[in-house]
């Protein structure tokens, strides 16, 4: 077990070493668009005049590296700092909106990771028949529609050929659990489309590739059913693989969902990272910036170590 | 006169007119009194506004960086928000004249170099304490702070001395302006308490609904400020502003009936839209246009005769069609349209002729290089488009016209106002001498066609305090054509709003100040 908690210790400072770079990448990605937040919000209308003034009120006429340890010195201090582009304090519109990705994400990965799995278990158990060949197709379909496109037929047909749902997702304070899921019905059910197929594809090959092993034919040669052997043998060995999609495509649901956030006008976070982009508001971009990388990093790290908890053999080194 | 007739049923129907006022402008237009009062009595029985109800509306133009500062609103939803919440000194009616809002009446010196208001009394703000004229000097002495980067700011500066004596306003200004109250009808001149130098984005106004909750680029909601001094307007209890920027979801969330009303339309839908059912297309002439701006100090556009080449060689009528799918109409090379008071209708539309622009492209002497114009998608909706399609008819005429695609990056800081020949739009002003002062004066800040030409400037500066408007009008329209036949600026187009409303609301009249009936539609429409 000390091998393990070694492991994750230093995994955990490798992912903040990352963190860190990440924070240094993004500020300078920044830096490098052409324009800034000054020009940016004032656009068309800038007059030179307006441009400096804006400028030295933003506080852009510093050096780069001041304002960069200005900001990350706000960060340690758990200050996130206030949008260059309208003055509101960054960390309460990032709270509202992180929890509006996280609920989005939660609610897509509850249904999709379960029935990924079973769908993956049944087509792997009738490899190569009918209803392999049924799942496949119709999860590589889903997989193949851009994200853009599969919203706009499920907002066809749920709310003008069949008005069950609202075409707009907006998720807003006083709405009851119920009222929200309601809301978050479409953006959920184009989610659980778009990252279905990637995670029943490895569960389906991960167990075909266990089902070669000679033990599963000694399990067979035993009588036993061809669902237990998957569940009871196959499945526990083929965890490992499995499990680095799920959380790949977890990440995906927290991180990459911005299309879906615009077609449903979702309000989480890529929506409000892609605004400030355009404006290059600094502060709001490094501050989404971070805590994408987080989710990314630290799922990541999650993986690695459910992956050698599913493997005895990393379990119990010798 | 069917027209202004139905204009003045629906207003009449909408409440927003009296029945004396109604039976007085009838009656001039020769309509007999007997019917008139009939009229009147009829829409006024059918169509009582309603109280109550939730008021949604669906906008595009919002992003989660707005601010609730009416200085800083640059786009639609931000403009819409402050038209609610806030009130102004003056607005412009439909029909182009003034209405009094805060102001109760009006008056100014023979040269129209001083001008007085009397503020009406009663009006509160929201907060409960009453608006006074040193509130207005207030705000408007926040607009002129360049701290404020006010989108006024270019109004304000001409006024060079406030003084607020009871319920008295007094504005001297700089240089003498008959359009005065126009200009202060500007949406950005929100008046606010202590001019809003406190909390410029607390959204207290005087304004028919109060800010419940604002969360930007997602939802603003409003209840009525029931101590409004106006109850011909603010019918609906509550309202609800969405922001849905995607096109398609928004046209569902109107389909669906989840939103009221929606603003900008999609061109190449507004057809399809037409045709469902619960809804309509609401088609709205306005004052904006997409522009080709050339800088006429800088080679080879120093040439008028290649200027006019490249003026001839656009297909504007092929432009209407294509690029706006038929809503809006063709430009004529000056930024004024029918929808500006004191338009000279009677300057001839410049057509597509590409014989002309061949002969006028020769006579330039133009060596032959490539001349290119910039564009991006940014510059207007289907910009690019245009670009294709302008290259293809400048070809036709012999000119080596290319166009070079910009970022949308960076595309109003590097590219427009800097590269010689580019593409950009304006969304128009109230006035022809706020659009010509703003764009065209050799002075302006945002003189994007480098356009240098003394009579039109003193042209300018002469129509401006004039109040003689016969006179006004033919100088207006000696600039139109010095613009026209001299300028920098091909206009080819100018383009409708399109908003999209749903059957149950009702109240709607066009309105060509801006879209939604001047961003007011949710505060001056019921639901029924």
């Amino acid at each position: 077990m000390t091998q393990v908690l070694k492991l994750l210790v230093q995994r955990i400072a490798l992912g903040l070493l990352l963190l860190f770079l990440v924070s240094v990448v993004i500020f300078l990605g920044i830096e490098a668009l052409p324009g800034d937040t000054a020009q940016a919000i004032l656009g068309q209308s800038a007059t030179p005049v307006a441009l400096a003034n804006l400028r030295e009120a933003l506080g852009l006429n510093l050096p780069p590296l001041t304002r960069y340890g200005n900001w990350l010195w706000g960060l340690l201090h758990g200050d996130l700092g206030n949008s260059l582009t309208n003055g509101r304090p960054i960390g309460p519109s990032i709270a509202r909106r992180l929890g509006n990705t996280l609920f989005l994400a939660s609610a897509a990965a509850m249904i999709a990771v379960p029935l990924a799995l079973i769908l993956g278990i049944i087509a792997a158990r009738f490899a190569g028949r009918w209803p392999d060949k049924i799942i496949s197709a119709v999860t590589l379909t889903t997989v193949s529609l851009p994200e853009f496109v599969a919203g706009y037929f499920v907002i066809y047909i749920l709310t003008q050929l069949f008005p069950v749902f609202q075409p707009v997702s907006m998720v807003l304070p006083g709405m009851g659990f119920w009222a929200k899921l309601q809301a978050v019905a479409l953006p959920v059910i184009v989610l659980v489309l778009v990252v279905l197929a990637h995670m029943m594809r490895m569960t389906r090959a991960a167990i075909l590739n266990v089902m070669e092993s000679a033990y599963i034919e000694t399990a067979e040669l035993k009588g036993l059913s061809p669902m237990r052997i998957i569940w009871r043998h196959a499945f526990p060995n083929a965890i490992a693989p499995i499990v680095q999609v799920v959380v790949l495509n977890l990440a995906y649901l927290v991180v990459g969902v911005v299309v879906v956030e615009v077609v449903f006008s979702y309000n989480a976070l890529g929506q409000y990272l892609i605004d400030h982009v355009t404006k290059r508001d600094l502060p709001v971009v490094q501050a989404v910036g971070m805590i994408f990388a987080t989710a990314y990093i630290s799922l990541n790290i999650l993986a690695d170590v459910l992956a050698i908890l599913a493997n005895p053999r990393l379990r119990h080194p010798k | 006169m069917t027209d202004n007739l139905d204009q003045m049923l629906t207003r009449a129907r909408a409440g927003r007119m009296s029945r004396r006022e109604f039976m007085g402008r009838t009656t001039a237009m020769g309509v007999s009194a007997g019917i008139a009062s009939a009229l009147f009595a009829k829409v006024a029985r059918a169509d009582e506004p309603v109280r109550g109800g939730t008021m949604r509306l669906g906008l595009s133009g919002g992003e989660s960086t707005n601010s609730l500062d009416p200085a800083l609103a640059a786009s639609p939803a931000p403009n819409v928000t402050a038209q609610t919440w806030g009130e102004k000194l003056v607005d412009v009616t439909a029909d182009g004249s003034i209405d009094l809002r805060i102001a109760d009446d009006i008056s100014s010196s023979p040269d129209a170099g001083e001008w007085t208001f009397r503020i009406r009394q009663g009006v509160t703000f929201h907060d409960g304490s009453p608006v006074t004229a040193e509130d207005v000097v207030a705000t408007y002495s926040r607009h002129t702070d360049e701290n404020a980067q006010s989108g006024a700011l270019g109004i304000v500066q001409g006024i060079s001395e406030m003084k607020a004596e009871g319920d008295k306003l007094t504005l001297t200004l700089a240089s003498p302006n008959a359009d005065l109250p126009y200009l202060l009808a500007d949406y950005h001149l929100q008046i606010q308490p202590g001019g809003g130098y406190d909390d410029p984005t607390a959204g207290i106004g005087a304004g028919p609904y109060k800010v419940v909750d604002f969360d930007p680029g997602v939802r603003i909601s409003f209840a009525r400020h029931e101590g409004y001094f106006d109850s011909s307007i603010g019918h609906a209890d509550e309202i609800e502003y969405l922001i849905i920027n995607d096109n398609t979801a928004r046209t569902a969330a109107l389909q669906s009936g989840q939103v009221h009303m929606i603003n900008r339309v999609d061109p190449q839908i507004a057809e399809l839209l037409r045709a469902a059912p619960g809804v309509q297309v609401k088609q709205v002439a306005g004052r904006g246009h997409y522009t080709f701006v050339m800088h006429c100090d800088t080679a080879p556009f120093d040439n008028n005769d290649l200027r006019m080449a490249l003026k001839l060689a656009v297909n504007r009528q092929e432009m209407v069609e294509k690029i706006l799918d038929g809503l809006g109409s063709p430009g004529n090379d000056f930024p004024i349209n029918a929808a500006y008071p004191l338009f000279d209708d009677t300057i001839p539309q410049r057509e597509y002729d590409p014989e002309a622009a061949a002969e006028y492209y020769r006579k330039s002497g133009h060596d032959g290089s490539p001349i290119i114009i910039r564009t991006a998608s940014v510059a207007f909706p289907g910009a690019v488009d245009a670009a294709n399609l302008y290259v293809e008819s400048a070809r036709a005429a012999g000119i080596p016209l290319e166009a070079k695609l910009e970022p949308d990056d960076g595309y109003w800081e590097d590219v427009w106002n800097i590269q010689p020949f580019s593409m950009s739009y304006w969304s128009g002003r109230p006035v022809q001498d706020q659009m010509y002062t703003t764009a065209y004066l050799s002075t302006a800040d945002w003189n994007d066609t480098r356009f240098n030409n003394a009579e039109f400037d003193e042209l300018l500066l002469k129509a401006r305090g004039e109040l003689d408007e016969t006179a006004r009008k033919a100088q207006y329209s000696r600039m139109a054509h010095i613009l026209r036949d001299e300028g920098g600026l091909i206009v080819p187009m100018f383009n409708d709003f399109v908003d999209g409303v749903r059957d149950e609301v009702k109240g709607w009249y066009t309105d060509p100040n801006s879209e939604l009936m001047n961003y007011r539609a949710a505060v001056r429409c019921w639901l029924g």
